[in-house]
C-alpha cells in the first residue's frame, strides 16, 4: 500500500512539476483570491490581522477546489484507469498517493499564502510561524477529503459543478478548525482543542478514504 | 397482518399528531419562564429527533447495507434515498421551528452558534446527496456513489448531537435527561414530549412509505419506457 502510494504521488507530483500548472495557475490564482479579499473588505478592515487567519483558510479552500479538480482530470485521462486496473494497484495506495501529492501542493500553495498574509492582511509573523503545524495538519485533512470528494464528483466524466456543492460541507468544519487555530495562534491562547479536532479529521478522513475509495473506483 | 399495519400507519400517525397538538396547545401549561413559547418543545424536538436519528441514520445504515457484498440490493438504495429526501424535510423544518423560538428568546433569527450552524451543514449535505444522484445517469455507479457519500456525510451527525457539550453554544444543552439520566421534565409535559417524538417518527416512515412506492412506480415506468423504445428501434431497423 505504501509503496503504491509513493509510486502514485511521485506521478501526480512529476506531472505537476512538468506542467507548471501549480506554479503559473493555481498560486497566482490564490494570491489574487488573498488580494481580492482584502480589496473587498476595504482599508480599515483588511489591515486588521484578525481578519487574516479567515480569509486565507478561504483562499485556501477555493484552491483546494481547483487542485481536486486538476487532480481528477489527471487521473481521468485517457488510458489511466486502465492502466491501474491492469496494474492491480492497491485503490488505498491510489488515494493515499493522491491525497500525499495534493497535500504537497497545498502546502506548497499554503506557504505562499502565508507569506502573503503577513504581507498584505498583516497577520504578525511569530503567531503565523507558530501556526504553521497546525496549517499543515488542516492543509493534509483538505487533501484527504479533497481526493475522497473528488472521487465521489466523478472527475473528468462528472459535472465540474459538482465538486464544490459536494465537499464545500466538509470542508466547513476544516475550515473553522483551521481558523480557529490560527487565530489562537496570533492571540497567543490555547491551540490544544482545535489541534485535537485537526487530527481526528485527517485520521477519520484517511480512513474513510483507505476503506471507501476502492469501492468508487470500481464502479 | 403486513397489510394492516400499513393501512394503519397513517391514520395512527395522524390520531397521535392530533393529540400531540391537542395536548401541546391545550392542555399542558404554559412555562414559568417562556410561557407559551415554550410549547414549541412538543415540535422542535421531536422534528429534530427525526432530521438527524431517525431520517439520517435510516439512510447511513441502508448505504451500509447496500454496500455490504451481502446485503446489496436496489431496495438498499431506494431507502436509503428516499430517507435522506424525507430527511430535507425535517432538516428544514428543524431549522424554521428552531429559528422561530431563537428570535423571541435570543433576540435573531440566526446565530452563528455551533449546533445551528452543524445542522444547516448537515441540510447541505443532504441537498449535495440529492445532486450526486441527479448527477448520475447510470444506477449502479449513482447507487454507489451515493451511498457513500451518506456515509462521509453522517459523520456530521455526532458533531451536532455533542456541539452542545463541546463548545459555548446558546442552544441549550441536555433537556429531557440530565448526564445523570435524571429525568428534568414531569407530568403531562413529559407525555406529550413523548407522543410528539412517537408520532414524528410514525410520521416519518410514513412519507418514506410513500416516498418508496412512488421510487418503485418510477423505477418500473422507466424500465418500461427504455424496453418500448428498444422495440421500437428493432421495428424501425426490420423497415
Amino acid at each position: 500500500m505504501i509503496r503504491t502510494a509513493l509510486l502514485v504521488a511521485a506521478k501526480d507530483l512529476r506531472i505537476e512539476r512538468r506542467s507548471r500548472v501549480l506554479l503559473w495557475q493555481v498560486v497566482p490564482f490564490g494570491v489574487m483570491g488573498l488580494v481580492l479579499s482584502g480589496l473587498a473588505l476595504g482599508p480599515t478592515h483588511a489591515g486588521h490581522s484578525s481578519a487574516g487567519p479567515g480569509l486565507f483558510y478561504l483562499v485556501m479552500v477555493l484552491v483546494a477546489l481547483l487542485m481536486i479538480n486538476r487532480s481528477r482530470a489527471v487521473e481521468g485521462s485517457t488510458g489511466t484507469r486502465t492502466s491501474v486496473a491492469t496494474l492491480g494497484l492497491d485503490p488505498a495506495g491510489v488515494f493515499l498517493g493522491k491525497a500525499l501529492a495534493l497535500a504537497v501542493e497545498l502546502w506548497i500553495t499554503g506557504a505562499v499564502l502565508l507569506a502573503g498574509a503577513v504581507l498584505v492582511l498583516h497577520t504578525a509573523l511569530v503567531g503565523t510561524l507558530q501556526a504553521v503545524p497546525s496549517v499543515v495538519v488542516i492543509l493534509a485533512a483538505l487533501a484527504a477529503s479533497g481526493t475522497l470528494y473528488g472521487a465521489l464528483s466523478g472527475g473528468g466524466e462528472g459535472p465540474a459543478t459538482l465538486l464544490p456543492v459536494l465537499s464545500l460541507p466538509a470542508f466547513a468544519p476544516l475550515l473553522i478548525a483551521g481558523e480557529r487555530s490560527f487565530s489562537a495562534a496570533l492571540r497567543g491562547g490555547a491551540l490544544w482543542q482545535w489541534w485535537v479536532i485537526s487530527i481526528v479529521a485527517l485520521a477519520a478522513y484517511l480512513a474513510l478514504g483507505i476503506l471507501l475509495y476502492g469501492v468508487l473506483e470500481d464502479s | 397482518m403486513k397489510q394492516l399495519s400499513q393501512r394503519l400507519l397513517g391514520p395512527v400517525t395522524l390520531a397521535l399528531l392530533g393529540l400531540t397538538f391537542w395536548l401541546g396547545l391545550w392542555v399542558t401549561p404554559p412555562d414559568k419562564v417562556q410561557g407559551n413559547l415554550a410549547r414549541l418543545v412538543y415540535v422542535h424536538p421531536a422534528v429534530a429527533w427525526v432530521a438527524l436519528y431517525v431520517s439520517f441514520g435510516t439512510a447511513t445504515i441502508a448505504s451500509v447495507l447496500y454496500l455490504w457484498p451481502r446485503t446489496r440490493s436496489i431496495v438498499m438504495d431506494r431507502v436509503a434515498h428516499c430517507a435522506m429526501e424525507v430527511s430535507v424535510v425535517f432538516i428544514l423544518l428543524t431549522l424554521i421551528t428552531g429559528s422561530i423560538w431563537g428570535r423571541p428568546t435570543w433576540g435573531v433569527w440566526w446565530a452563528w452558534d455551533a449546533r445551528l450552524t452543524s445542522t444547516a451543514i448537515l441540510g447541505v449535505f443532504a441537498l449535495a446527496y440529492l445532486a450526486l444522484r441527479r448527477a448520475n445517469d447510470d444506477p449502479e455507479l449513482r447507487a454507489r456513489r451515493s451511498a457513500v457519500f451518506a456515509i462521509l456525510a453522517a459523520i456530521n451527525v455526532p458533531i451536532i448531537h455533542f456541539s452542545v457539550q463541546w463548545w459555548k453554544t446558546l442552544h441549550q444543552g441536555a433537556t429531557v435527561f440530565t448526564s445523570n439520566r435524571t429525568l428534568l421534565i414531569h407530568g403531562l409535559m413529559a407525555w406529550t414530549l413523548l407522543i410528539s417524538f412517537l408520532a414524528f417518527t410514525l410520521l416519518f416512515f410514513w412519507l418514506l412509505r410513500a416516498r418508496y412506492r412512488l421510487e418503485v412506480v418510477r423505477g418500473e415506468r422507466y424500465e418500461t419506457s427504455v424496453a418500448e423504445a428498444l422495440l421500437e428501434r428493432r421495428r424501425e431497423g426490420v423497415r
